[in-house]
């Protein structure tokens, strides 16, 4: 009996933190915005969430298409076919990897931060002080923090699959010998652009939609102190990669069949 | 401090432009598929395997279009399959004749076209008369399979038929010895 009743309750906390998310990211999309005023701070968001980020997604974006490229060649070299490296490592990078590994990189990255930062506001009331001076903090603190996230996924998905191709070139070209004109000409004969590159954007501009949703959530809905933010931080990455999993299983389906 | 952000951002959003860019014409190749001037032009076949749309066709190995659309005539049950080939090449005859082949053993199917002798030549809407079906490996090997067979068989009769002749003719070598005694 208890069981149940925990069960019960469980649901519909679910689904009460569903629909105050659900009407929060409505509230903040909703926002009037002055160009003028809330591009500066865009700027700046996308500057702390994209730019400082650069780094660690072109260095692991290196190493991925180095590793893929070397298990690749290992396992295609035993059927002579080497010079198939270039389409496996593309395909798998463009598809899976670089929306996929971009995507939880930013998480770990910024996401973990922004959740931090915006709890902290709420914890140390800086929030309830903006609105005392009439400045509205979804649309000071949360709306460009948001917006920042969802233009950046992409573009950092973007420049990871260029990496990750490069590195594979470097390893496969200079370092295990494979022609060059080889392995650019077989990765373009079964690339396609818009069922391979473009879906794999279409992806990674889904899962920073989810992960910058997760963030400012639960940010903005955390327990207002030390144990309560940082107990938000570990939710927002569990979350939202967890979430990112399942939602690239289920996209991959959808692109797979019907597109 | 303003600045500099502003300018980061800006080579941030360029990168990704770059990135893009690569994307696009390095990793997918993109400018050799889409030829600005093109003309269609359609073909009936019997069987076309497992040909699909955007297959590429080829004369001599070289890409001169792709495939535009597959789809079944309801009358005669054979398989209408649509061709957009690039302007540049409008000196190919119209009684050319196509082929479905594959790629290699087990590779992806293309068209091949072999062009014929007439002076005039394809242009928009025409239908290319001259088409060679898919083989279908499956039943090539269906088909080497029972020609094996037919000729074991054969071989068996054969090799009995050897052996009679051989028996007579000893038998025969036997009754000349017995009459020269």
């Amino acid at each position: 009996m208890i069981f149940l009743q925990q069960l019960g309750s469980l649901g519909i906390r679910f689904c009460r933190h569903l629909g105050t998310s659900g009407l929060f990211l409505l509230r903040v999309l909703m926002r009037r915005t002055e160009i003028s005023k809330d591009f500066p701070l865009l700027v700046e968001q996308i500057y702390f969430v994209g730019v400082l980020s650069v780094i660690i997604i072109i260095v692991s974006g290196l190493f991925i298409g180095m590793v893929v490229a070397l298990q690749g060649y290992n396992t295609l070299q035993r059927f002579g076919a080497q010079a198939q490296l270039g389409q496996l490592v593309a395909l798998s990078v463009v598809r899976e990897l670089g929306p996929v590994v971009s995507a939880l990189l930013f998480i770990g990255r910024a996401c973990s931060a922004l959740t931090a930062e915006i709890g902290l506001m709420q914890a140390t009331e800086q929030l309830a002080s903006m609105e005392m001076m009439a400045v509205d903090p979804l649309r000071r603190v949360i709306f460009p923090r948001l917006w920042a996230g969802f233009i950046v996924v992409p573009i950092l998905a973007i420049i990871f699959n260029a990496v990750a191709i490069y590195g594979a070139y470097l390893l496969g070209v200079l370092w295990l010998g494979i022609d060059s004109g080889t392995f650019w000409s077989n990765m373009q004969a079964s690339v396609n652009f818009r069922i391979d590159v473009v879906n794999g954007i279409i992806k990674s501009i889904v899962f920073g939609f989810v992960a910058v949703w997760i963030a400012v959530y639960q940010g903005y809905y955390a327990t207002p102190t030390a144990e309560g933010i940082s107990r938000a931080a570990t939710r927002t990455v569990v979350y939202a990669s967890v979430l990112i999993l399942g939602l690239d299983f289920v996209l991959t389906a959808m692109m797979l069949e019907a597109w | 401090m303003k600045k500099t952000v502003e300018g980061m951002v800006g080579f941030f959003m360029l990168l990704g432009m770059a990135g893009l860019v690569v994307l696009a014409f390095k990793v997918s190749g993109l400018h050799q598929y889409t030829p600005r001037h093109t003309y269609h032009v359609t073909a009936a076949f019997d069987n076309i395997g497992g040909l699909k749309v955007r297959a590429p066709l080829r004369i001599a190995g070289v890409r001169i279009g792709e495939v535009s659309d597959i789809s079944l005539d309801p009358k005669t049950y054979k398989a209408m399959v649509g061709f957009v080939i690039s302007e540049d090449e409008n000196n190919i005859p119209i009684d050319s004749s196509l082929s479905v082949l594959t790629e290699g053993l087990l590779g992806t199917n293309y068209v091949g076209l072999v062009p014929g002798f007439d002076t005039q030549m394809l242009k928009e809407g025409d239908q290319i008369q001259e088409t060679h079906p898919a083989i279908v490996l499956e039943s090539l090997i269906g088909h080497f399979l029972y020609q094996l067979k037919v000729d074991d068989n054969k071989d068996k009769k054969d090799d009995k038929v050897k052996s009679e002749m051989k028996q007579e003719k000893s038998l025969t070598a036997e009754e000349v010895t017995a009459e020269h005694k």
